[in-house]
């Protein structure tokens, strides 16, 4: 981790959405961001810039879903499993992606750092259930078999 | 930028006369479902295509009314995801439906150049075909108050919006209305929370009006978190200025300078209109300082979410806001007293605002005709799950679940049988065939002990296991509880792991009364709505479903053949042809076999998914 591009890049973060308590998650939000997770040196550097302690900064960011304190992957696979999705089948689609890039209920990133599988609560997409999103592109009506083709195409274009 | 009523008004007589010369439009469907099914690049060749064509198309409203020009618009969601994606033509109104980039040329050369139809893009059902949008079942049964303009307006023009009177309440409330005037109309009105309390929301503005702490907030609650729910988002993306009209509107009357909306970071759509519409109001000067002249103040912030469910719950989604963990906090004090930032706030949903700016213009005696006598006006529901057209539809209060499933949702998809609607998500109970008649409003759903709430409907057809649906919303409820009060956090989870035992065949005696006693205590002694509301699907799936709970636990089995490890699958080999398609679907590579030779699955790896059962061409593929 390139410290100093962090900090530099936290303080223009910091310039934009204020250093008050209140734009905290706009924050993390900006930071993750950048680079797609919460690097864990931008605790102390937020702690010393907005004035609250490092332990308070650490809670927000583990209180909400969408922060990773982890890197993840260039492709980001989120399977919906809202109730229209469920009841439209999506776990066979979250098994067949596991199986197929090696992932499982704990490993969520594959080694090569290309794919992250996660589910998500509720796309609000339910008309076209079951449905994922790659990068935030949602995919409608997909069945395991899209899936694995959905996979080979972004495996393709980084070939 | 506007700074009198008189520029106001001016510029909404300019607005509508653009509005009017363009007499011909094509609207396409720009909202996330349509999008996902490549609605921009339709647009865009549409584009590319007219112009070619030199029939002259404005995608911004033109404030110079010429002649015989065609609008091209991106538009909101018309609610039929299910076909989409959707072209409307006007002034025609018809809706071609599952548009492909195939399709422009045609659309340019007979529709724009000659104004005929193509007809294979309009809507079929049961062999008849629909030319106009207004005609096709789905929208003739509904009546679209709240979501009239989605889908027929550019919802990134705020000159579209004004052109069909928007901001006119506005300006009624501004300027000759008092704040006590404005409160009263709603409080008449009989409007009531459309985020799932139903709490009277003139009473709402009533105390935070008579609160003598300033500033005041106003905040909208866009944290549409329900599985299963995206009536808020539709609106934020389809109509967002009609939203802002209301939390104005709101400001007016309790005399607040802020507005906050809390999106939730899932809709990154939403978020994109709304600030889209901000920065355009802004830049007008509808908002901002000393607004057309009043002397009045108010600007609008958005705060986007980051994935807490809990944040749905008003003094959750405050702290959420103050920058902190969303958390709800003991009650009372009320928000309305110690809101955001300890200050007075109204906090209302997304739908509840859209709908202020009609009262405000009709009246609230106008308002009161649709509806009932205690739940007045109309609801947005998002109807899914196994249905024919999913979507999202508004219907007046004390509509039917029978109009809406089967009249509007055309029926069950695939011929399956109706078993039952899940109504208000996680919080919310089951409905079945025997509450078909019952009227779909606050105070007849909570007689039977389901509720409205944010207003996701699941359909669920005999395939459904009720104990496997009572057992995901308790692990989603589980998942979401923030943990500040044990029965929530310890209960859930105990609630959860009862559930997924009975599911797995391992279901003891006694567990349906232990659940309903745990059920009990954390109804009665949670922090939160989210826990007081978390065992809702549980008893009303006991209630209405016991015999398969007792089916699960005393003879291992379920009877909707649903739950994976119940299940028994294998391949008849005297009908397998050996065509290898089960063995592909399969996610876990469980079925083997040689090409035209009978496959087998291996019961050691199957994880009892189904997906076979489905795709086997030769209905081979069975269970026990």
């Amino acid at each position: 981790m390139n410290t100093q591009e962090l900090y530099q890049k936290t303080d223009a973060i910091l310039a934009r959405c204020g250093t008050e308590e209140r734009s905290m998650i706009a924050v993390l939000q900006a930071v993750q961001e950048e680079y797609a997770y919460l690097p864990r040196e931008v605790f102390p550097y937020l702690s010393q810039k907005m004035g609250l302690s490092e332990a308070h900064i650490y809670g927000v960011a583990t209180f909400y879903e969408n922060f990773s304190l982890e890197p993840k992957g260039k492709y980001v696979i989120k399977v919906c499993d809202g109730t229209a999705c469920h009841v439209r089948k999506s776990i066979p689609i979250l098994e067949k992606l596991r199986s197929e890039l090696g992932l499982a209920e704990g490993r969520k990133t594959t080694d090569d750092q290309m794919f992250t599988v996660e589910t998500v609560s509720c796309l609000g997409a339910c008309g076209l259930a079951p449905a994922l999103t790659v990068n935030g592109k949602v995919h409608p009506s997909m069945t395991p078999d899209k899936a694995v083709e959905l996979i080979e195409t972004l495996r393709r274009e980084e070939a | 930028m506007i700074a009198t009523r008189q520029e106001l008004q001016s510029l909404r007589e300019a607005c509508m006369r653009a509005a009017k010369a363009e007499s011909r439009k094509i609207l396409v469907c720009a909202g996330t479902g349509c999008v996902s099914g490549g609605s921009l690049d339709i647009y865009a060749a549409l584009k590319q295509k007219m112009e070619a064509k030199g029939i002259p198309c404005e995608v911004e409203l033109a404030m110079d009314p010429h002649e015989d020009v065609v609008g091209l618009k991106k538009s909101g969601c018309h609610g039929f995801c299910e076909m989409g994606p959707l072209v409307r033509i006007e002034p025609q109104g018809w809706l071609y439906t599952k548009v492909s980039l195939a399709d422009v040329d045609e659309i340019v050369e007979r529709t724009m150049a000659k104004g005929e139809i193509v007809e294979r893009l309009a809507y079929r059902q049961n062999g008849k075909i629909y030319e106009k949008q207004e005609e096709i079942p789905f929208y003739q049964k509904q009546t679209r108050k709240v979501l009239e303009h989605c889908g027929h307006i550019d919802a990134d023009s705020i000159y579209e919006y004004i052109s069909i009177g928007g901001y006119e309440a506005f300006e009624k409330a501004l300027f000759d209305m008092s704040s006590d005037e404005i409160i009263t109309q709603i409080s008449d009105s009989g409007l009531r929370g459309r985020g799932g309390g139903g709490f009277p929301t003139g009473r709402k503005w009533t105390q935070v009006a008579r609160q003598k702490a300033t500033p005041k907030y106003v905040v909208c609650n866009g944290d549409e978190g329900d599985p299963g729910a995206f009536m808020d988002r539709s609106i934020m993306e389809g109509d967002p200025h009609r939203m802002i009209e209301g939390m104005m509107i709101a400001g007016v009357a309790v005399g607040a300078e802020d507005g906050y909306i809390y999106v939730r970071a899932e809709y990154p759509m939403a978020v994109a209109r709304l600030s889209n519409a901000i920065a355009q109001a802004k830049k007008l000067g509808l908002l901002g300082e000393n607004i057309l002249g009043s002397g009045f103040n108010f600007n609008i912030h958005i705060n986007q979410g980051a994935g807490a469910f809990v944040c749905g719950e008003g003094s959750a989604l405050t702290a959420s806001i103050e920058g902190k963990r969303g958390m709800p906090r003991v009650k009372p004090p009320r928000t309305v007293e110690h809101g955001l930032f300890d200050k007075p706030t109204v906090l209302n949903n997304v739908e509840t605002f859209a709908n202020v700016p009609t009262i405000i213009k009709a009246g609230a005696e106008e308002y009161r005709k649709i509806g009932t006598e205690t739940s007045p006006g109309t609801k947005a529901f998002a109807l899914t799950g196994n249905i024919v057209n999913t979507g999202l539809i508004e219907v007046p209060m004390g509509t039917t679940l029978r109009e809406v499933i089967f009249d509007i949702g055309g029926g069950m998809r695939g011929g399956a049988d109706f078993k039952a609607v899940q109504i208000g998500g996680p919080s919310g109970g089951c409905l079945t065939s025997a509450e078909l008649d019952l009227p779909l409003d606050f105070d007849s759903l909570k007689k039977v002990g389901a509720m409205i709430g944010s207003g996701g409907l699941v359909v669920m057809d005999s395939h459904t296991c009720m104990v496997e649906v009572a057992r995901f919303f308790m692990n989603f409820t589980q998942n979401e509880s923030c943990g500040k009060c044990v029965p929530c956090r310890e209960g859930t989870r105990r609630m959860l792991e009862i559930l997924e035992r009975i599911v797995a065949g391992k279901g003891r005696e006694g567990d349906i009364d232990l659940l309903l006693e745990l059920a009990d205590t954390i109804t009665n002694t949670a922090l939160c709505g989210l826990g007081k509301t978390a065992a809702g699907p549980v008893v009303s799936t006991i209630k209405y479903f016991r015999d398969e709970y007792e089916a699960h636990i005393r003879e291992k089995r379920c009877p909707a053949g649903a739950c994976a490890k119940l299940r028994r699958i294998h391949i008849d080999p005297a009908l397998c042809k050996g065509c290898s398609k089960c063995s592909r679907i399969c996610p876990v590579g469980a079925i083997s076999g040689t090409l035209k030779q009978p496959f087998v699955i291996d019961p050691e790896k199957c994880i009892k998914c189904g997906a076979c059962i489905g795709t086997c061409p030769f209905h081979a593929i069975k269970e026990d």
